[in-house]
């Protein structure tokens, strides 16, 4: 019993260290004159959601149902409902659930930044990221996990968070997307990631952390949390080869932006399956999101939306491909609650709760990511001036550049401004 | 007293650093530049949009010397620049005016 609180908690802090490597895979792939600003997205989210989680986020996700929407218990405000607990009774319940599920929240409104690099104010994404995850995130969690929740209790298989998470997040990217309109330029001016090492890194720490996301959602330190791990690690090699090899045919080369895709669309395809599918079914999921996925990312060229990091290509295309692969993969082997599907003998009648689930979070959160989306850049607005977006986000938004190798910035040449500066803290202080 | 300005591969700058210094050449400044001649620019390709990059990575060297070595010293790097393949980069030499070491005052040919 302790050890799957131990193993819990480890995966708790795994599953927070994706936002950060997330921030980094974004980071890297923005032009460097924006790289503080998309790495601030990610991290503003951990700040922001980290609050809500505990304050009423946990409530409306794990309360006691209301209507198979939402939830709601008044003792979990502030989850102080759970710091009254019986250790022996439920080793991983009360605080530890929280914790783990906290990290959940955090990266899934993380992920929607990507779509919106270059060009968000970052007020206003606060504060969107605030109500998108109040208004979609907890209660989809609740959809999706919560007791009595409308997609759970349909039957509908979501182990570690395709639905609630990847089709979740990506469906209100491309909301965003279309709200903030293009970035200036796009798509005829060259926008090359400026540091390709950062997204290496970046899909190397999602890829670390991923572990506790899919095999901490075992929610025990047992043999199902090892199927979890050993597909996790199958489904995204595979993943890796499949999207080199459509580069190497399409393009000409393998790359290592493709490899470091491919690894995060193989992991968004095996999350919701990493526990219900054997060793075929991983290496067959993994391996089809590394084909298609790349395919899909180039539908924005094609359709006009300017989706800078491709979130909707990756995770709403690769969470799709998870979710609904359920329904033709999935098998009774290894979790007790698991379902045989169509290619084992099950029939199809695991196709429909798998579509219908992807089916009303893609279009719940696309219409709430809109309408918040709208309402915020109708009011306070949500876009940077053209001449900021021109010269760099970063200094207008964070007053900050990311890097100090140019002329006039390194050395001896901040002189001045060092000496201004400690004018200014000698007058405050005096 | 002539400035000589190099545009050379930027591989090729320990070598051509090298025959300078054989040929007593005291000094010399080196910056990155970015340009195209014959060569032209590459393609590149991110999550499958290909850039066409028109401007190629190079080193721009410069040094000042006395009118008699002039020609010596763009002997020196035309050879240790050369590999013989297009994109090699360019040499040329201008006159110049005056010359001051800042730390002395020294002019002409003895601030060189």
């Amino acid at each position: 019993m302790e050890g799957n609180t131990a193993w819990l908690l480890t995966s708790a802090a795994l599953v927070l260290l994706m936002t950060p490597g997330l921030a980094f895979f974004y980071g890297g792939m923005v032009r460097s004159k924006s790289v503080l600003n998309i790495m601030m997205m990610c991290f503003g989210a951990i700040g922001l959601i980290g609050v809500l989680w505990v304050l009423y986020g946990y409530g409306l996700a794990y309360g006691d149902d209301v209507g198979g929407l939402f939830g709601w218990s008044n003792d979990l405000l502030g989850i102080t409902g759970l710091l009254d607990f019986d250790p022996e009774a439920d080793p991983t319940g009360g605080t530890v659930d929280v914790a783990f599920q906290a990290m959940f929240a955090i990266i899934t409104v993380a992920l929607i930044a990507g779509a919106i690099a270059d060009r968000a104010r970052f007020g206003p994404w606060l504060l969107f990221a605030g109500l998108w995850a109040t208004l979609v995130y907890f209660p989809v969690a609740h959809w999706v996990w919560g007791d009595g929740g409308w997609i759970g209790e349909m039957g509908a298989l979501d182990f570690a968070g395709g639905t609630a998470v990847h089709i979740n997040s990506g469906a209100a990217a491309l909301a965003l997307a279309i709200v903030l309109g293009k970035r200036k330029g796009w798509p005829q001016e060259p926008m090359k990631p400026h540091n390709l090492p950062f997204v290496m890194l970046g899909a190397g720490l999602l890829w670390f952390g991923w572990f506790g996301f899919n095999a901490g959602s075992a929610y025990a330190a047992d043999g199902v949390a090892g199927v979890a791990f050993v597909n996790t690690v199958t489904a995204t090699c595979a993943a890796m080869l499949g999207w080199l090899l459509v580069e190497r045919v399409r393009d000409g080369k393998p790359t290592s932006l493709g490899a470091a895709s491919g690894i995060v669309a193989g992991l968004v395809a095996i999350t919701p399956s990493c526990a219900f599918v054997d060793t075929w079914g991983a290496l067959a999921i993994g391996f089809l999101a590394g084909l298609i996925c790349p395919l899909a990312v180039a539908l924005k060229y094609k359709l006009g939306y300017d989706d800078a990091l491709d979130v909707v290509g990756i995770h709403f295309v690769g969470g799709w491909i998870g979710t609904v692969s359920l329904g033709f993969l999935s098998t009774a082997r290894v979790v007790p609650d698991g379902v045989d599907a169509l290619f084992y003998g099950g029939g199809a009648g695991q196709i429909w709760p798998q579509v219908a689930g992807a089916l009303g979070v893609s279009v719940y959160s696309f219409v709430a990511a809109l309408v918040i989306g709208l309402v915020i850049k109708k009011t306070i607005g949500f876009r940077v001036d053209e001449d900021v977006e021109i010269a760099g986000i970063d200094e207008a938004e964070h007053a900050e550049v990311g890097y100090e190798f140019g002329f006039g910035r390194g050395g001896r040449s901040g002189g001045s401004s060092i000496a201004a500066a400690s004018k200014k803290l000698e007058e405050s202080t005096a | 007293m002539k400035l000589i300005t190099a545009i050379i591969k930027p591989f090729t700058l320990d070598d051509v650093k090298s025959a300078l210094e054989q040929l007593g050449v005291l000094g010399m400044t080196i910056s990155e530049a970015q340009g195209y001649g014959r060569q032209k620019g590459h393609t590149e390709v991110y999550r499958g949009a290909e850039y066409a990059v028109d401007f190629v990575s190079k080193l721009r060297v410069e040094v000042l010397t006395d009118d008699a070595s002039a020609d010596k010293v763009v002997e020196a790097i035309v050879t240790a620049a050369q590999t013989g393949k297009i994109g090699d980069g360019k040499v040329w030499v201008t006159p110049v005016e005056q010359v001051i070491r800042v730390r002395t005052g020294e002019r002409g040919a003895d601030a060189l």
